[in-house]
């Protein structure tokens, strides 16, 4: 179970910024495939985003995954709303369906 | 710990038995996977929904024996 110290820390980050990516390494040094072509959609897009390192954090790894009830990682959230993994993410940005979302919140 | 292409192939079956079931072994590793499942269970869903269908029918595999895996979710 995860403790109230850290969901807080969650709903912190993923509320303090427009995007934000739970990620493994960071955007300049991707430690996953998955992560990497999340970071590279976003920067194609070119849209600022905030990104946490679960591989720095063993708790917040464990405890994402709980939160968002999806067991992979990367995990992207959208003004707090959790849009989806690698591949939904991937398909979403191959439709059109991404840039749309990031229009309708006003995201540039 | 890894798993074999036929074990999973079987495990999704289960779960999913009118489904178009496609397995890719990326690397030929037994651990990094593409899976294509067309089912109509999948109707009305949203596709965070879907994809945790799948997820739910591996259970506990998925990040222990199954490190990677690529997902696509299609309605027939």
């Amino acid at each position: 179970m995860m403790d109230d110290k850290i969901k807080k820390e969650i709903k912190s980050k993923i509320q303090s910024s427009d995007i934000h990516l739970f990620m493994k390494g960071t955007p300049l040094f991707p430690q996953c495939g998955f992560s990497n072509t999340v970071v590279q959609i976003l920067t194609y897009l070119e849209v600022s985003f905030t990104s946490t390192d679960v591989l720095e954090d063993e708790q917040m790894r464990d405890a994402i995954k709980e939160y968002s009830n999806w067991p992979t990682i990367p995990q992207l959230y959208i003004k707090g709303n959790f849009m989806g993994g690698c591949d939904i993410i991937k398909e979403m940005f191959e439709s059109g369906e991404l840039k749309e979302e990031l229009s309708k919140e006003n995201i540039n | 710990m890894t798993i074999k292409e036929i074990e999973l192939k079987k495990i999704l079956t289960e779960s999913f038995p009118e489904a178009d079931i496609k397995i890719d072994d990326l690397a030929g590793d037994d651990n990094h996977f593409a899976l294509t499942i067309i089912s109509s269970k999948f109707r009305g869903m949203s596709r965070i929904d879907q994809h945790k269908m799948v997820y739910d029918s591996l259970g506990s595999k998925m990040g222990n024996e199954l490190h990677a895996l690529s997902i696509k979710t299609q309605i027939p």
